[in-house]
């Protein structure tokens, strides 16, 4: 919302200066965006031309003198334009003066041998208008020496409000005016309502409000005949106006209802009699129908958008635009002024479908002031009379049924309960009264009625609000919240804090946190098990962000190539947030994932002296799967290792970590090479995913007391084996053999070599093992390890076939 | 041989011996149990008493002082041997050594900043509370108080999935204010929670992105007022921006699911370029939106207006990012530049606390 200065003093006597208002504007919930105090025009001055010579050495430029009005001597001025002469009075601008139209701060110049002091401006270098033929011609009588921005009234500053969709009463200089005077800064001088404007007779063009067995979309018609009037440009002032809040003059009838639709937040329509078909009537859109507005473009409607219909067929778009074919133009002599109510829900539908913005549309979907439909028809009619004569006919009114304010019971307690400030019964009586609300009743409990023109207020804390802006929210003092009696607990769940010991983890083993977006390309998506309908989005921001991703690896994959396509190709990157397996919220997954590209090892990556990096490969990826387990506080002593992933892996090079038969805790590997190929991504590089929220919940524990520590008394042993099995038996089944050979005398095996070979034998390998032997009772005899190691070899030929190598 | 002889000979030998090898064999030769030394001692035995009380003194003090310069030489030549591989042993120690991985880490700005917000919350005595990003029509506005086809939700910009099959269309919720209802649903008040998490709205440029992240407060009691919110948040904008003071301004606005509705400027001074300092200057920065819960909010969430009250605010976690820590455009906030997760990523031991300084 745009206003002048000038414009808001027309309503209010104020002496308070720019700054104050528009501080004040902004304290009372009209935020003020911008203002323009039209500072770039206060340097130019009016100033004389006193002679005009030609240029000794250029046909087209003149040598000036100017007189600037400073009591100094004549200026010289070179100038170019064909109208420069002796005795024209225009704009002048002195060296230093930045020229906004072209940009540019003047110096002084010399111009083909000549000096020259200064310039003379057209009307484009000052960015008043697109003219550029000469420079500024001003009246005779213009006062040399001073400003001429505020001689021809440019100096207006603009304020620029940036409206909240609450406040349709501020869509009005009007209603800013009665803000800021309820608000202490002067008085509001404009009556309420015109006089109403004495008709010579009925209208002669009736209206019908139409709708049949469906619910009126109107809820009020305003209408009235002005005969002979004489259309034409619109004075001046009014031209300037429009102009300075960024509207374009058309001619006085129209120009007089854009005027209104600012001054006082009322649309108005006016048609050309002559244009019209017989009588009008109000009513929905065939379906199909079309219209051809006032933009020139032609728009097909539906039955559930509202029209002003003559004899012809649907002429304009109610509340949103009018017809073209009925329009007012130069030649009008009669002409019909609207002033209607429309239903705001259905303007705003209308508008949002067919994609037209107007002012009109912009005022009608917040809710315009049902009272004011007739005082704005007077209003208009007393315009055009004063612009452009003619005799007007009574006004016709159909469908208005009166506004009936809805009464809210206010305790003024509810001022101090909700804000904390303290205010007066008498004083929160005043402010509203000041506002316009109907206050019926006293002392701490007030009857209000809220006024016309603020649809928004329907309730108690409407009206705290209202005293709570006039008297200014800085009156209100900080007061410190309860704090609680003792220490504070935990604040996290369990799964913010998996979350966040995720994040830690792959941080602390080199890798850096990436945030990418939840929508992905529908390819991607579909790569990764995604795809599903009800996770499209209907209007994604762009082809490539249409599908939520049902697994973070696409987009940490796609970062790494990215980034590989910078030059750094040694990337490892993990993500800890949301996938989405379906649309409601138990299906929204908390996921850690993680990628690494070229040699982006845990130990670093790339060539080094002391040994390079090797290229990142399915066993990475498995150490960052299990660090996430065991940062969420995954039981991962007894994880199981599946071989194979899903589809988007290298078969032979991926692993699922699961947790008991049914409980999929995690997948990692090396990609599937057309899985790289579909996301055009080289390698190499591998991935892990861990669904935190698969991790369960731990058991409460009465005691945070850590379990005894038993310590063995005897030594401890390691003894090597080593298995020839097929090549197919994992070396999971090994170990696990071998740890139930003896669960109480072997604490553990690791695997130190795995060995394949034509000495081994086709599709066998050799897998070594280490076994820590910790003696519990007593210190073990040859005899004991001979036993002990039988039992180990037996096991393992009984689980997995294999051999003791020879 | 004389002793005297025999003496000059065997400390020649010792203090020629280059090596423990030669030391060892003069050793054998005088000491060895036909060592020349040895032999004497024994020749002891064939002596008669008076001969024995010259020579035996004289054999043993032959025979300590050659066995006390073995030792001698033996570590002379130890030592040189340790400073001879100590020599050799010398390596290049301005060679670089690899950077350990929690150095090479980087946690996102976007969770640092998360984890600072819980730590000044948790110590107001708030609980993170979180919901889902795929939300309802009803969660994200109509419990919040937009009545259908109201222009405050298109100022949203609201991405929508495709209808169901009973024509209910599910959305990407714009705000983390559904997480109010959520929690009113959950738990009685008094409830102080903050709600951090995903958002989303169709809008891309420097300042906007179609994801971005906000965090939301919400206080429910049956006194928390307007002035309480004043406090809470000027208090958090002191601890998150680490100042000793900051001046806000409240200005009244409009949003569907408070009333009164505020928004918040914070004064800061601008001058440096790429930079911003809090507590100083004369611009004025919007940096959040707050208000009393609205009555019917409170209704929606099954309270009673005229029971409970309370407060909400939201702020962007992306914007108070940038505005702290100086990054300048919010689109490579999701770019996974490992550039830039380098030069403005937090070290993954940089945990944020109270006791020790947000950042450090």
């Amino acid at each position: 919302m745009k206003l002048t200065l000038s414009w808001l003093k027309d309503h209010l006597e104020t002496d308070a200066s720019l700054d104050e208002i528009v501080g004040r504007l902004t304290a009372i919930g009209l935020e003020v965006e911008h203002v323009d105090d039209k500072a770039a025009l206060k340097p130019f001055v009016i100033a004389k031309v006193l002679t005009a010579e030609k240029h000794p050495d250029a046909d087209k430029l003149r040598v000036l003198t100017v007189d600037t009005g400073t009591g100094a001597a004549p200026i010289q001025v070179v100038c170019g334009a064909p109208n420069a002469r002796a005795g024209l009075i225009g704009a002048f601008a002195a060296p230093g003066t930045y020229i906004p139209g072209i940009d540019t701060t003047l110096g002084v110049g010399t111009i083909r041998g000549v000096e020259s002091r200064g310039m003379m401006c057209s009307e484009r270098e000052l960015q008043i208008s697109d003219e550029h033929n000469g420079i500024i011609e001003l009246p005779e009588d213009a006062p040399v020496g001073t400003s001429f921005a505020s001689y021809v009234h440019l100096d207006d500053p603009v304020i620029e409000i940036n409206l909240t969709p609450n406040r349709p009463d501020a869509t009005s200089i009007y209603g800013i005016a009665r803000d800021l005077a309820a608000a202490g800064l002067g008085t509001l001088k404009t009556p309420y309502a015109p006089e109403p404007v004495p008709g010579d007779g009925p209208c002669p063009v009736t209206v019908t409000l139409d709708f049949g067995e469906t619910p009126s979309l109107c809820r009020g018609f305003a209408l009235r005949l002005v005969r002979g009037v004489k259309n034409g440009p619109s004075p001046k002032w009014l031209q300037q106006r429009l102009l300075a809040i960024g509207l374009r003059p058309i001619n006085a009838l129209v120009d007089i209802t854009n005027y209104i639709t600012f001054d006082r937040g009322r649309p108005l329509h006016v048609y050309d009699l002559r244009k019209l078909s017989g009588d009008l009537v109000v009513r929905r859109a065939r379906d199909g129908e079309t219209v051809l507005a006032l933009n020139e473009r032609e728009y097909t409607l539906t039955p559930d958008m509202c029209v002003i219909a003559d004899a012809k067929g649907a002429d304009s778009i109610a509340g949103v635009m009018g017809g073209e074919h009925t329009g007012c133009d130069e030649a009008t002599t009669d002409v019909l002024i609207e002033s209607a109510l429309w239903e705001p829900l259905n303007v705003a539908r209308t508008g949002r479908e067919l994609g037209i913005v107007t002012d009109a549309r912009y005022r009608f979907e917040r809710g315009v002031d049902p009272e004011f439909m007739v005082p704005g028809l007077e209003l208009a009619t007393h315009m055009v009379l004063d612009l452009c004569g003619g005799t007007p006919s009574d006004a016709t009114v159909e469908g208005y049924q009166g506004y009936e304010p809805k009464p809210i019971v206010f305790p003024v307690t509810e001022v101090k309960r909700l804000t904390g400030l303290e205010v007066e019964p008498a004083e929160c009586r005043d402010i509203l009264e000041r506002l316009g609300f109907g206050v019926v009743s006293g002392g701490y409990l007030l009857d209000v009625r809220p006024p016309s023109w603020r649809p928004d207020v329907d309730g108690k804390a409407d009206l705290v609000e209202e005293v709570m802006r006039i008297t200014g929210v800085d009156a209100i003092a900080p007061q410190p919240l309860a704090s609680h009696a003792a220490v504070n607990g935990k604040i996290l769940t369990t799964l913010q804090i998996r979350t966040r010991a995720a994040k830690r983890a792959l941080a602390s083993r080199g890798m850096m946190e990436a945030v990418t977006w939840s929508f992905i390309p529908a390819k991607h998506a579909e790569l990764f098990g995604g795809g599903q309908p009800e996770l499209k989005l209907a209007n994604p921001i762009a082809a490539d962000m249409s599908d939520m991703r049902p697994s973070l690896l696409p987009g940490l994959v796609a970062a790494a190539q990215r980034n590989a396509d910078r030059g750094h190709g040694e990337v490892a990157l993990f993500e800890v947030s949301g996938t989405y397996e379906g649309d409601t919220s138990d299906r929204q997954r908390r996921v850690a994932a993680g990628v690494r590209r070229g040699t982006a090892t845990l130990d670093g990556a790339g060539r080094h002296w002391a040994g390079n990096a090797g290229a990142v490969g399915v066993f990475d990826a498995k150490a960052d799967a299990i660090a996430a387990l065991e940062a969420v506080g995954a039981p991962v002593d007894r994880l199981q290792i599946e071989a194979g992933g899903p589809s988007w892996y290298h078969p032979g090079r991926s692993g699922t970590i699961k947790l008991g038969p049914k409980v999929v805790l995690g997948t990692f590997g090396e990609f599937h090479p057309k899985t790289l190929e579909a996301l055009d991504v080289s390698g190499p590089i591998c991935g892990f995913e861990v669904f935190v929220d698969a991790v369960p919940e731990p058991k409460a524990k009465p005691t945070r007391t850590k379990p005894r520590l038993d310590l063995s008394p005897f030594q401890a042993v390691k003894r090597d084996f080593a298995f020839v099995v097929d090549r197919a038996v994992e070396a999971g089944a090994l170990t696990r053999a071998t740890l139930a050979a003896d669960k109480k005398l072997v604490a553990g095996v690791s695997v130190f070599d795995v060995f394949e070979g034509a000495s081994i034998g086709d599709g066998k390998k050799s897998v070594a093992l280490e076994v820590s032997i910790q003696p519990v009772d007593k210190t073990l005899t040859d005899e004991d390890f001979e036993a002990l190691g039988k039992r180990i070899v037996e096991n393992v030929a009984k689980q997995t076939g294999g051999v003791l190598r020879g | 041989m004389d002793i005297e002889t025999l003496e000059h000979s065997l400390m020649a030998e010792i203090a020629a011996a280059s090596d423990e090898a030669a030391i060892e064999a003069v050793r054998v030769s005088a000491l060895g149990k036909k060592g020349s030394v040895s032999e004497l001692l024994k020749s002891l035995g064939a002596m008669t008493p008076e001969q024995r009380q010259t020579a035996g003194p004289a054999i043993n003090g032959l025979k300590a002082r050659v066995t006390e310069a073995l030792t001698a030489r033996r570590s002379e030549l130890r030592d040189v041997a340790i400073t001879a591989r100590l020599a050799a042993e010398k390596v290049d120690v301005t060679l670089p050594v690899r950077q350990s991985p929690a150095e090479r880490g980087r946690i996102h700005p976007i969770s640092q900043v998360i984890d600072e917000i819980a730590a000044i919350f948790g110590d107001l005595g708030f609980a993170i509370a979180e919901g889902p990003d795929i939300e309802t029509d009803y969660y994200n506005f109509t419990a919040l108080n937009f009545p259908e086809g109201h222009p405050a939700r298109e100022m949203h910009d609201t991405f929508f999935f495709r209808p169901d099959g009973k024509g209910e269309r599910k959305l990407l919720r714009t705000h983390t204010s559904p997480v109010q209802i959520r929690t009113m649903e959950a738990q009685k008040p008094p409830i102080r929670i903050v709600i951090p998490g995903k958002t989303y709205r169709q809008d891309s440029d420097a300042t906007h992105s179609p994801m971005f992240h906000q965090v939301e407060g919400l206080v429910i009691d049956k006194t928390a007022n307007v002035a309480n919110m004043k406090w809470v948040l000027e208090e958090f904008c002191k601890a998150f921006f680490e100042v000793p003071s900051v001046k806000m301004r409240f200005r009244p606005s409009f949003f569907p699911f408070t009333e009164p509705s505020l928004e918040v400027d914070i004064q800061c001074d601008r001058s440096r370029p790429g930079e911003v300092r809090f507590g100083e200057g004369s611009d004025w920065m919007e940096i959040l939106g707050c208000g009393m819960v609205h009555p019917n909010v409170l209704r929606f969430g099954g309270l009673d207006p005229d029971e409970f009250q309370g407060f909400a605010w939201g702020m962007g976690i992306d914007r108070i990012a940038m505005l702290k820590y100086g990054m300048p455009d919010l689109r490579a906030f999701f770019d996974a530049d490992v550039r830039w997760l380098q030069h403005y990523g937090f070290r993954p031991l940089d945990m944020p606390t109270l006791f020790g300084g947000l950042s450090g």
